[in-house]
């Protein structure tokens, strides 16, 4: 998804997710993409790097290239790693702006928000407002 | 009274989600309320709600006998000597914060020691943690055997001549295994040592006369007991709440009141400050009911003890699931099961449970002392009510399997 534009990008994952009509499939998907995440090295699973306000324990890591914004991350959860891939997938090589700028809505298209249980929905705020700190 | 009969008390066990028929297995953290607890909590809020003890007009007074009244059930419930040894609080942890102060201003001083276990729930670690701060006390740890069970044994190697008090659970939150309570009462009192027992699990599983347990203490909350929520009891020997400072200032506790110095109100005024939550209160009685017609029943007994068996079979057979909490003799085991499977995360295994309509708890179910001894970061529980049917347990193992096949 790397030469797509951030819009493109948020468009394929609702098309993507558009196929599903039970929430089990959903999660089959989540958890394939989970499956799926490039492996994080364990030295960098630290205290500074852990999103606070998960069940379960979310690392996410965030290096600037050239001007662009690149994550990488895990979760000792399958669906939470899904969960983050799809965000990294998504927000990986936009330009802080363009994260600044976002209002994360596609989420809520997917039925991301509203169907994960509360304290996963904490969690999914929480993954969200350490995307958008690392843009500031 | 039939299980059928026992369901079609609670309207929402007939409901769907996800379009899936709900499955609810989450009793442990709070169960469901029956139509009659409803019934009089809406009953009392709409005929018969005026604050308690003072006012002199009709509605108070019937407010007041509702209040008074289920002071006497519950007496009767717990086989208490007195009805003053029943102090209404908010639920367990209130009535276990209520002794970890009042006890603590009375009896302990620098250097002295508080036993509890590490298979308790975090409302029975804290409130003693905040005292021993307080009080420049330390917290002494009693640790379960491998299986989880508590040892009077140990229990008794532990006291000290600085032991002040130990409090312990009747049965875990997290083991579902039922604490050989007269026993460990015995080791403290061999020693003069009190004991407070936390029986938010074990009120709701095991019949409990606290004169024949000898505890000093028991406590437990409503909720948990398909009363209302926000209700609950302390229990406690008379000569020590005699002794014991008031918790909370105002209201009710009074005698007299001036400037120049305040008297307390008689047991068990002292310890009920402020107004009480008088409509809900009462929803203890048809709760104690409901209990008392299910225990009475042998269909449902049968029918808790096939859940049991069928568990314990299914968790001891799949060599992937490590189930805390391992009876050693029948009877023991409450239906109640916390368990891990390896490669699949505590979460995962619940987030996929509820969408097949199957209500479970997983994370740290306020044990984290239990986890650390365990080496785990989380558990998935299962816990049933006597609504629960055997058919049910089949349903969520299957879905249990489902759920494991997707993640490993």
């Amino acid at each position: 998804m790397t030469n797509m534009s951030l819009e493109e990008k948020k468009q394929q994952v609702v098309e993507d997710f558009s196929q599903f009509d039970e929430w089990l499939d959903k999660y089959e998907y989540l958890i394939e993409l989970g499956k799926g995440l490039q492996p994080f090295p364990e030295e960098k699973k630290t205290e500074d790097r852990l999103i606070k306000g998960c069940q379960s324990r979310v690392w996410l890591d965030c290096e600037k290239r050239d001007g662009r914004l690149w994550f990488t991350a895990d979760s000792d959860a399958i669906i939470t790693k899904g969960i983050i891939s799809l965000l990294i997938d998504v927000y990986s090589g936009c330009t802080p702006e363009e994260i600044a700028g976002d209002d994360f809505a596609f989420l809520e298209e997917i039925g991301l928000r509203e169907n994960l249980s509360p304290t996963r929905a904490n969690g999914l705020v929480s993954m969200i407002e350490t995307i958008k700190k690392n843009a500031r | 009274m039939t299980i059928k009969e026992t369901r079609a008390q609670f309207p929402v066990l007939d409901t769907k989600v996800y379009g899936k028929p709900l499955i609810y297995l989450d009793n442990a953290a709070t169960a469901q309320r029956p139509e009659s607890v409803v019934s009089k909590w809406n009953a009392l809020v709409h005929t018969s709600n005026a604050n308690i003890h003072r006012a002199v007009h009709k509605l108070a007074a019937d407010a007041t006998d509702e209040y008074e009244s289920t002071r006497n059930t519950v007496k009767d419930f717990l086989n208490a000597s007195s009805r003053e040894e029943i102090i209404f609080t908010s639920g367990a942890t209130a009535s276990i914060n209520l002794v970890a102060f009042s006890f603590g201003e009375a009896y302990v001083h620098e250097g002295d020691e508080i036993i509890v276990s590490d298979a308790e729930h975090h409302s029975n670690i804290v409130p003693w943690q905040m005292m021993c701060q307080r009080k420049g006390a330390s917290l002494k740890v009693l640790e379960i055997e491998d299986n989880g069970s508590l040892s009077p044994e140990r229990l008794e190697k532990l006291i000290s001549e600085k032991t002040k008090i130990v409090a312990i659970s009747h049965i875990s939150n997290v083991l579902g295994l039922v604490n050989p309570v007269k026993e460990l009462v015995t080791a403290c009192h061999k020693h003069g040592v009190p004991v407070l027992v936390d029986g938010a699990q074990g009120i709701v599983h095991e019949r409990v006369d606290v004169q024949a347990l000898d505890c000093d203490f028991y406590a437990f909350s409503g909720h948990k007991l398909y009363a209302a929520t926000g209700t609950g009891v302390l229990y406690g020997k008379k000569n020590w709440l005699d002794a014991m400072p008031p918790y909370m200032g105002g209201g009710e506790m009074i005698h007299t009141v001036s400037f120049s110095g305040t008297t307390y109100a008689p047991l068990p005024a002292k310890f009920e400050a402020g107004t009480q939550n008088l409509n809900a209160t009462p929803t203890l009685v048809p709760a104690i009911e409901f209990v008392n017609s299910v225990r009475d029943s042998k269909e449902v007994e049968a029918e808790q003890n096939a859940i049991t068996e069928y568990l314990l079979g299914v968790f001891s057979r799949d060599t992937r699931i490590k189930l805390y909490g391992v009876p050693r003799r029948t009877g023991e085991k409450i239906p109640l099961f916390s368990f891990s499977v390896e490669g699949a995360h505590h979460e995962d295994l619940a987030l996929l449970l509820d969408k097949m309509g199957i209500a479970v708890r997983s994370g740290q179910m306020c044990a984290e002392p239990l986890m650390d001894r365990f080496g785990t970061t989380g558990m998935v529980r299962v816990s049933f009510a006597p609504y629960n049917t055997l058919e049910e347990a089949e349903s969520f193992v299957k879905c249990l399997y489902k759920a494991i096949d997707m993640l490993i």
